[in-house]
């Protein structure tokens, strides 16, 4: 078991100026791929270091292991000066070089290289032009280069998270990339916010607003910053999920009595019911492919996950183990789904495989809540209450590598892990 | 042992306010002021005092000394059954809205903090229609009482335990205008 810390500043202005974004990783078991990264040439002079967010975006999957580059002199920057029985002999297996160049107007040329120490061969070679405020955002997407290089797998470095933070009454949602830097806040409100959802594009967000002194499902567009309310029927309406083609939301809805799922125009407009059910039907989550529908109910009783097609009609139940298994969210290949599953009144996320049946237990907390799969399917972000406070948290899909973001502001919850960026 | 349970409570919710958290609702028969109860439309202000020559006008809706002021109906864990210990504050408000045929009243059900947000909305919803049931069957009609719910987006208190919890397992009962 290996465990460290990483002590970040926390960028965001809104949570002050010494908030401070604590990422802590634990991963138990697994193989590491030692990897020397080594400072590129002028970044000193940047206002960013590119080398520092590419390792820790890297170091924080859980998957690599940072090799020590200090004492390395002089540091290579092209191919023709790297001496690879010199990075073997520090038992590295992949090797990184780059430099950072001045170009016309201002804009910066970031080249980098990945090396295969062993058979000293080139894997990546790739060059960015960029604004020096955009060398943060090119660090992320050279460290999506290199885990799909060394992991087969596409990087989500580049991708954004969504979540709302609670300080005192003032309720935010807020938008940060994957890393927990940059957060920005999209509203602010004295109500709730809850369950935020991306639309498929990543352009616009579904939530849950009480600023009507009840429930609401309200759709912003993140550019314009505009709002629309898109289903404000009797009762409640809360629970937004976004239809694959983007232009439906099932949404939960009392308007006709206990709490039942139906579809709407992701615009607003009718409302469609899709569940008949005695009980609660809520927590609705389209599979990628867009023809099932996941969702709790506790038409038997007990809350537990069921299927149906996504026009409606009949439900099977997929969930068996226990009396409370609830809030499931389909895998990006639509073959397994993360859920809330409680055990001895202790709520965890677990995962349950499809076409097996078989549950696993990812999590280890007392009251974890709000999964949802990172794009590339290979961790689950979720909100872990610790000590009395909620907070980031995500976990390798085989439940062996853990990373919490502790924020030193606030209660933070209901997080969602958005789509891969378009461009 | 209600006694020490309350005392626990108490406790519980000092706790919480020396914690400088103070980010409690505050309990809703403190909330309003000396407000008639009025038309829908009409915010509860705390300007709505209706000044005497004595001073304010006792308000039986907020009067701590009125069975009327007693507006929170609590429920046992993952139970949404109205218990009989409440039957008397519903069966209050119930005859209350026989004589003022103009009242209207909204239920806001909420749950304690533990498990999933979206299913305890469901639940604090089921709990505010367990307590509009109750009414309607005592004559109130289904047209005049508005069910929502806070799920556990709103607690009353703020501890991590049973004592808590209990307190934030409840409906609340608030009349239109306040």
């Amino acid at each position: 078991m290996t465990r460290f810390l990483l002590l970040l500043g926390m960028l965001a202005l809104s949570l002050g100026p010494r908030a401070q974004l604590t990422i802590d990783i634990t991963t138990s078991g697994g193989r590491q791929v030692p990897i020397a990264i080594t400072p590129m040439a002028g970044e000193a002079s940047q206002p960013q270091s590119v080398s520092e967010v590419v390792g820790a975006d890297l170091a924080r999957t859980g998957l690599f292991r940072l090799v020590n580059t200090s004492g390395v002199s002089p540091l290579p920057t092209e191919p023709s000066e790297v001496n690879f029985g010199d990075w073997g002999a520090r038992n590295a297996e992949a090797l990184v070089i780059g430099k950072i160049e001045p170009v016309s107007e201002g804009r910066v040329e970031v080249r980098f290289r990945l090396f295969d120490v062993q058979k000293a061969a080139q894997l990546a070679s790739y060059s960015y032009v960029v604004a020096p405020a955009q060398l943060r955002a090119t660090a992320h997407r050279i460290a999506d280069v290199i885990y799909e290089r060394l992991t087969g797998d596409k990087g989500v470095f580049s991708t954004k998270i969504t979540y709302v933070v609670k300080r005192g009454r003032r309720y935010e949602l807020q938008v940060a990339d994957a890393d927990g830097f940059n957060a920005q806040s999209v509203l602010a409100s004295q109500e709730p916010i809850m369950s935020p959802a991306w639309s498929p594009d990543g352009s616009r967000l579904a939530y849950v607003s009480f600023d009507q002194k009840k429930p609401v499902v309200v759709v912003q567009n993140l550019a314009q910053g505009t709002t629309r309310v898109v289903a404000n029927f009797r009762g409640n309406n809360s629970a937004p999920a976004w239809s694959p083609d983007a232009r439906h939301l099932a949404v939960a809805l009392t308007k006709d009595g206990l709490t039942q799922i139906y579809r709407i125009p992701s615009g607003g407009g009718d409302a469609e019911r899709l569940t008949e059910s005695s009980g609660i039907d809520t927590q609705p989550a389209f599979s990628p492919d867009g023809q099932t529908i996941m969702f709790t109910s506790d038409r038997g009783g007990s809350p537990q996950i069921y299927r149906m097609p996504a026009s409606g009609g009949p439900a099977q139940r997929v969930t068996f183990e226990g009396t409370y298994n609830v809030g499931p969210r389909f895998s990006p290949d639509g073959k397994s789904v993360a859920f809330v599953q409680r055990d001895a009144g202790r709520y965890r996320i677990a995962s349950l495989e499809l076409a097996t049946g078989q549950v696993q237990v990812l999590t280890d907390g007392t009251l974890d809540d709000s999964p949802s799969f990172a794009p590339n399917g290979k961790m689950v972000l979720y909100e872990a209450q610790v000590a009395g406070r909620g907070q980031l948290a995500a976990v390798s899909g085989d439940g062996r590598v853990r990373q919490r973001l502790t924020s030193a502001a606030g209660d933070v919850q209901d997080p969602a892990w958005g789509p891969m960026p378009t461009n | 042992m209600k006694k020490l349970a309350l005392y626990l409570v108490v406790a519980a919710l000092a706790a919480a306010c020396a914690s400088k958290e103070a980010r409690q609702e505050p309990p809703v028969a403190d909330r309003s002021t000396a407000v008639p109860p009025t038309t829908p439309g009409n915010t509860g202000s705390t300007t709505r005092q209706t000044p005497t020559g004595q001073g304010i006008v006792r308000n039986e809706l907020t009067d701590p000394n009125s069975p009327l002021s007693k507006r929170s109906v609590f429920f046992d864990y993952d139970s949404n059954a109205v218990k009989d210990e409440y039957r008397s504050l519903v069966t209050t408000h119930s005859r209350y809205m026989a004589d003022k045929r103009d009242s209207r009243i909204r239920i806001e059900g909420n749950c304690d903090e533990r498990g999933s947000r979206e299913y305890n909305l469901a639940l604090g919803q089921r709990r505010a229609e367990a307590v509009k049931k109750v009414m309607t069957v005592l004559g109130v009609s289904d047209g005049r009482i508005e069910t929502t719910s806070y799920g556990e987006e709103k607690p009353v208190a703020l501890g991590h335990d049973e004592a808590s919890w209990a307190q934030n397992r409840r409906a609340d009962i608030k009349y239109a205008g306040e």
